[in-house]
Protein backbone atom coordinates (compact mmCIF):
# COMPACT_ATOMS: atom_id res chain seq x y z
CA UNK A 1 0.00 0.00 0.00
CA UNK A 2 2.50 2.32 1.10
CA UNK A 3 4.81 1.36 -2.37
CA UNK A 4 1.81 2.82 -4.40
CA UNK A 5 1.95 5.84 -2.51
CA UNK A 6 5.69 6.87 -3.22
CA UNK A 7 6.33 5.29 -6.45
CA UNK A 8 3.77 7.47 -8.18
CA UNK A 9 4.70 11.08 -9.19
CA UNK A 10 2.49 13.22 -8.12
CA UNK A 11 1.03 16.01 -10.14
CA UNK A 12 2.12 19.59 -9.94
CA UNK A 13 0.05 22.70 -10.31
CA UNK A 14 0.79 24.32 -14.04
CA UNK A 15 4.18 26.45 -14.14
CA UNK A 16 5.00 30.23 -15.61
CA UNK A 17 4.76 28.56 -19.17
CA UNK A 18 1.40 27.62 -19.38
CA UNK A 19 0.05 31.16 -18.63
CA UNK A 20 -0.60 34.06 -20.81
CA UNK A 21 1.94 36.82 -19.77
CA UNK A 22 0.52 39.51 -18.12
CA UNK A 23 1.82 43.02 -17.16
CA UNK A 24 1.87 41.70 -13.08
CA UNK A 25 3.88 38.57 -13.79
CA UNK A 26 6.57 40.83 -15.90
CA UNK A 27 6.62 43.25 -13.00
CA UNK A 28 6.82 40.76 -9.90
CA UNK A 29 10.01 39.02 -12.25
CA UNK A 30 11.38 42.36 -12.76
CA UNK A 31 10.94 43.36 -9.17
CA UNK A 32 13.23 40.17 -7.71
CA UNK A 33 15.65 40.94 -10.82
CA UNK A 34 15.89 44.51 -10.09
CA UNK A 35 16.36 44.04 -6.39
CA UNK A 36 19.03 41.16 -7.07
CA UNK A 37 20.83 44.01 -9.48
CA UNK A 38 21.12 46.09 -6.61
CA UNK A 39 21.97 44.11 -4.27
CA UNK A 40 24.94 43.21 -6.82
CA UNK A 41 25.38 47.18 -6.96
CA UNK A 42 25.66 47.39 -3.42
CA UNK A 43 29.49 46.06 -4.13
CA UNK A 44 30.16 48.61 -5.77
CA UNK A 45 28.74 51.13 -3.18
CA UNK A 46 30.51 49.50 -0.49
CA UNK A 47 34.09 49.45 -2.76
CA UNK A 48 33.26 53.51 -3.23
CA UNK A 49 32.69 54.10 0.53
CA UNK A 50 35.71 52.14 1.38
CA UNK A 51 38.35 53.53 -1.07
CA UNK A 52 37.65 56.87 0.25
CA UNK A 53 38.12 55.86 3.37
CA UNK A 54 40.82 54.07 3.15
CA UNK A 55 42.61 54.26 0.00
CA UNK A 56 42.23 58.19 -1.92
CA UNK A 57 44.53 56.55 -4.63
CA UNK A 58 41.99 54.12 -5.79
CA UNK A 59 39.16 56.14 -4.87
CA UNK A 60 40.55 59.44 -7.54
CA UNK A 61 40.56 56.23 -10.04
CA UNK A 62 37.55 54.73 -9.05
CA UNK A 63 35.84 58.23 -9.43
CA UNK A 64 37.48 58.57 -13.09
CA UNK A 65 36.08 54.83 -13.95
CA UNK A 66 32.54 56.03 -12.74
CA UNK A 67 32.94 59.49 -14.47
CA UNK A 68 33.87 57.49 -18.16
CA UNK A 69 31.25 56.05 -20.40
CA UNK A 70 31.16 52.58 -18.83
CA UNK A 71 30.75 53.64 -15.24
CA UNK A 72 28.11 55.90 -16.14
CA UNK A 73 26.10 53.36 -18.07
CA UNK A 74 26.22 51.12 -15.08
CA UNK A 75 25.28 54.07 -13.06
CA UNK A 76 22.28 54.63 -15.17
CA UNK A 77 21.19 51.08 -15.10
CA UNK A 78 21.58 50.78 -11.29
CA UNK A 79 19.39 54.47 -11.03
CA UNK A 80 16.81 52.73 -13.22
CA UNK A 81 16.62 49.33 -11.16
CA UNK A 82 16.23 52.27 -7.84
CA UNK A 83 13.53 53.89 -9.25
CA UNK A 84 11.92 50.55 -10.86
CA UNK A 85 12.27 49.39 -7.61
CA UNK A 86 11.03 52.18 -5.88
CA UNK A 87 8.07 52.68 -7.81
CA UNK A 88 7.33 49.50 -8.24
CA UNK A 89 7.77 48.76 -4.40
CA UNK A 90 5.27 51.87 -3.41
CA UNK A 91 2.62 49.79 -5.90
CA UNK A 92 2.98 46.97 -3.28
CA UNK A 93 2.41 48.83 -0.40
CA UNK A 94 -0.80 50.57 -2.07
CA UNK A 95 -1.93 46.50 -2.71
CA UNK A 96 -1.33 45.78 0.83
CA UNK A 97 -3.56 48.68 1.74
CA UNK A 98 -6.33 46.66 -0.26
CA UNK A 99 -5.74 49.30 -3.39
CA UNK A 100 -5.64 48.48 -7.32
CA UNK A 101 -7.53 44.79 -6.35
CA UNK A 102 -10.14 45.36 -9.89
CA UNK A 103 -8.49 43.78 -13.10
CA UNK A 104 -8.79 47.08 -14.75
CA UNK A 105 -6.85 49.27 -11.81
CA UNK A 106 -4.44 46.85 -11.25
CA UNK A 107 -3.29 46.58 -15.30
CA UNK A 108 -3.56 50.77 -14.76
CA UNK A 109 -1.47 50.43 -12.07
CA UNK A 110 1.34 48.75 -14.00
CA UNK A 111 1.62 51.42 -16.39
CA UNK A 112 1.90 54.26 -14.14
CA UNK A 113 4.69 52.07 -12.46
CA UNK A 114 6.58 51.69 -16.00
CA UNK A 115 5.54 55.33 -16.85
CA UNK A 116 7.03 56.89 -13.39
CA UNK A 117 10.07 54.74 -13.12
CA UNK A 118 11.34 55.88 -16.69
CA UNK A 119 10.44 59.21 -16.11
CA UNK A 120 11.92 59.86 -12.76
CA UNK A 121 15.17 57.82 -14.12
CA UNK A 122 15.33 60.16 -17.37
CA UNK A 123 14.79 63.25 -15.79
CA UNK A 124 17.73 62.30 -13.09
CA UNK A 125 20.37 61.75 -15.88
CA UNK A 126 19.27 65.02 -17.41
CA UNK A 127 20.14 66.71 -14.15
CA UNK A 128 23.07 64.76 -14.06
CA UNK A 129 24.42 65.80 -17.52
CA UNK A 130 23.82 69.19 -16.77
CA UNK A 131 25.58 69.28 -13.49
CA UNK A 132 28.61 67.60 -15.23
CA UNK A 133 29.23 70.28 -17.76
CA UNK B 1 -6.52 8.01 26.59
CA UNK B 2 -6.34 11.12 28.64
CA UNK B 3 -3.00 9.99 30.22
CA UNK B 4 -1.10 9.22 27.25
CA UNK B 5 -2.03 12.64 25.95
CA UNK B 6 0.04 14.15 29.32
CA UNK B 7 3.08 12.17 27.81
CA UNK B 8 2.89 14.16 24.56
CA UNK B 9 5.65 17.14 24.44
CA UNK B 10 4.42 20.65 24.01
CA UNK B 11 5.73 20.47 20.58
CA UNK B 12 3.86 17.94 19.30
CA UNK B 13 0.29 19.20 20.87
CA UNK B 14 1.16 22.07 19.24
CA UNK B 15 2.16 20.75 15.61
CA UNK B 16 -0.66 21.16 13.11
CA UNK B 17 -2.41 23.48 15.12
CA UNK B 18 -1.76 26.62 12.90
CA UNK B 19 -0.14 30.17 13.51
CA UNK B 20 1.53 30.55 16.87
CA UNK B 21 0.34 34.57 16.25
CA UNK B 22 3.96 35.32 15.27
CA UNK B 23 6.25 34.82 12.14
CA UNK B 24 5.47 38.30 10.55
CA UNK B 25 8.45 39.88 11.77
CA UNK B 26 10.05 39.60 8.25
CA UNK B 27 7.06 40.72 6.68
CA UNK B 28 6.69 43.86 8.12
CA UNK B 29 10.27 44.67 8.75
CA UNK B 30 10.29 44.56 5.00
CA UNK B 31 7.66 47.05 4.40
CA UNK B 32 9.33 49.08 7.29
CA UNK B 33 12.13 49.77 5.52
CA UNK B 34 11.06 50.35 1.92
CA UNK B 35 8.90 53.22 3.61
CA UNK B 36 12.07 54.85 4.96
CA UNK B 37 14.10 54.01 1.97
CA UNK B 38 11.70 56.28 0.15
CA UNK B 39 12.63 59.77 0.99
CA UNK B 40 16.21 58.47 2.25
CA UNK B 41 16.90 56.70 -1.47
CA UNK B 42 15.50 59.39 -3.38
CA UNK B 43 17.78 62.02 -1.43
CA UNK B 44 20.83 59.58 -2.18
CA UNK B 45 20.32 59.26 -5.87
CA UNK B 46 20.19 62.69 -5.72
CA UNK B 47 23.04 63.91 -3.72
CA UNK B 48 25.51 60.84 -4.42
CA UNK B 49 25.14 60.21 -8.65
CA UNK B 50 26.25 63.91 -8.85
CA UNK B 51 29.26 63.45 -6.76
CA UNK B 52 30.23 60.15 -8.26
CA UNK B 53 30.16 61.02 -11.82
CA UNK B 54 31.74 64.85 -11.27
CA UNK B 55 35.09 62.58 -10.75
CA UNK B 56 35.74 65.11 -8.06
CA UNK B 57 37.03 64.09 -4.54
CA UNK B 58 36.85 67.38 -3.33
CA UNK B 59 33.10 67.38 -3.77
CA UNK B 60 33.46 64.03 -2.22
CA UNK B 61 35.32 65.18 1.34
CA UNK B 62 32.94 67.97 1.40
CA UNK B 63 29.65 66.15 1.42
CA UNK B 64 30.90 63.76 4.12
CA UNK B 65 32.04 66.45 6.21
CA UNK B 66 28.56 67.14 6.45
CA UNK B 67 26.71 65.70 10.02
CA UNK B 68 23.49 65.59 8.41
CA UNK B 69 24.49 63.71 4.89
CA UNK B 70 26.72 61.26 6.69
CA UNK B 71 23.91 60.79 8.87
CA UNK B 72 21.16 60.24 6.13
CA UNK B 73 23.72 57.76 4.48
CA UNK B 74 23.93 55.84 7.55
CA UNK B 75 20.20 55.39 8.30
CA UNK B 76 19.84 54.44 4.44
CA UNK B 77 22.76 51.54 4.84
CA UNK B 78 20.85 49.90 7.48
CA UNK B 79 18.06 50.07 6.05
CA UNK B 80 18.74 49.10 2.82
CA UNK B 81 21.06 45.89 4.15
CA UNK B 82 18.28 45.29 6.28
CA UNK B 83 15.88 44.70 3.52
CA UNK B 84 18.01 43.69 0.76
CA UNK B 85 18.90 40.81 3.62
CA UNK B 86 15.51 39.72 3.72
CA UNK B 87 14.60 39.89 -0.03
CA UNK B 88 17.41 37.52 -1.44
CA UNK B 89 16.08 35.29 1.38
CA UNK B 90 12.95 35.36 0.40
CA UNK B 91 13.94 34.38 -2.99
CA UNK B 92 16.35 31.58 -1.56
CA UNK B 93 13.71 30.29 0.80
CA UNK B 94 11.35 29.84 -3.03
CA UNK B 95 13.89 27.98 -5.14
CA UNK B 96 16.49 26.29 -2.96
CA UNK B 97 14.70 23.12 -1.42
CA UNK B 98 17.85 20.96 -0.77
CA UNK B 99 18.45 21.75 3.42
CA UNK B 100 22.09 21.83 3.04
CA UNK B 101 22.46 24.27 -0.35
CA UNK B 102 19.40 26.34 1.80
CA UNK B 103 21.09 26.75 4.77
CA UNK B 104 24.33 27.46 3.45
CA UNK B 105 22.42 30.16 1.25
CA UNK B 106 20.65 31.70 3.97
CA UNK B 107 23.90 31.78 6.20
CA UNK B 108 25.75 33.74 3.39
CA UNK B 109 23.18 35.96 2.79
CA UNK B 110 22.96 36.71 6.43
CA UNK B 111 27.04 37.12 6.64
CA UNK B 112 27.57 38.75 3.36
CA UNK B 113 24.15 41.83 4.16
CA UNK B 114 25.86 41.55 8.16
CA UNK B 115 29.45 42.44 6.53
CA UNK B 116 28.42 44.81 3.92
CA UNK B 117 26.23 46.96 6.26
CA UNK B 118 29.30 47.44 9.08
CA UNK B 119 31.93 47.78 6.52
CA UNK B 120 29.94 50.73 4.53
CA UNK B 121 29.13 52.34 7.60
CA UNK B 122 32.32 52.22 9.55
CA UNK B 123 34.08 53.95 6.09
CA UNK B 124 30.94 56.53 6.14
CA UNK B 125 32.66 57.38 9.95
CA UNK B 126 35.73 57.11 8.98
CA UNK B 127 35.36 59.45 6.31
CA UNK B 128 33.07 62.20 8.46
CA UNK B 129 35.34 62.23 11.35
CA UNK B 130 38.71 62.47 9.42
CA UNK B 131 37.47 65.76 7.48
Amino acid sequence: MSKNTTSHARPLSPHLQIYRWQNTMILSILHRASGVAMVAGTLLLVTWLSANAYDPAFAASLNGFLAGFIGKLMLFGWSAAFYFHLCNGVRYLLLDSGKFFSVENARIATFVVAGTSGFLTLLTWIIVWGGSK
Amino acid sequence: MSNNSQLRSELAKVRGLGSAKSGTKDFINQRLTAIAMIPLGLWFVCSLLCIATSGDTAKTAAFFASGFNSSMLILLLAAMFYHAKIGVQIIIEDYLHCPYSKMAALLFNLFLNSGLAVTSIVAVLKLHFSH
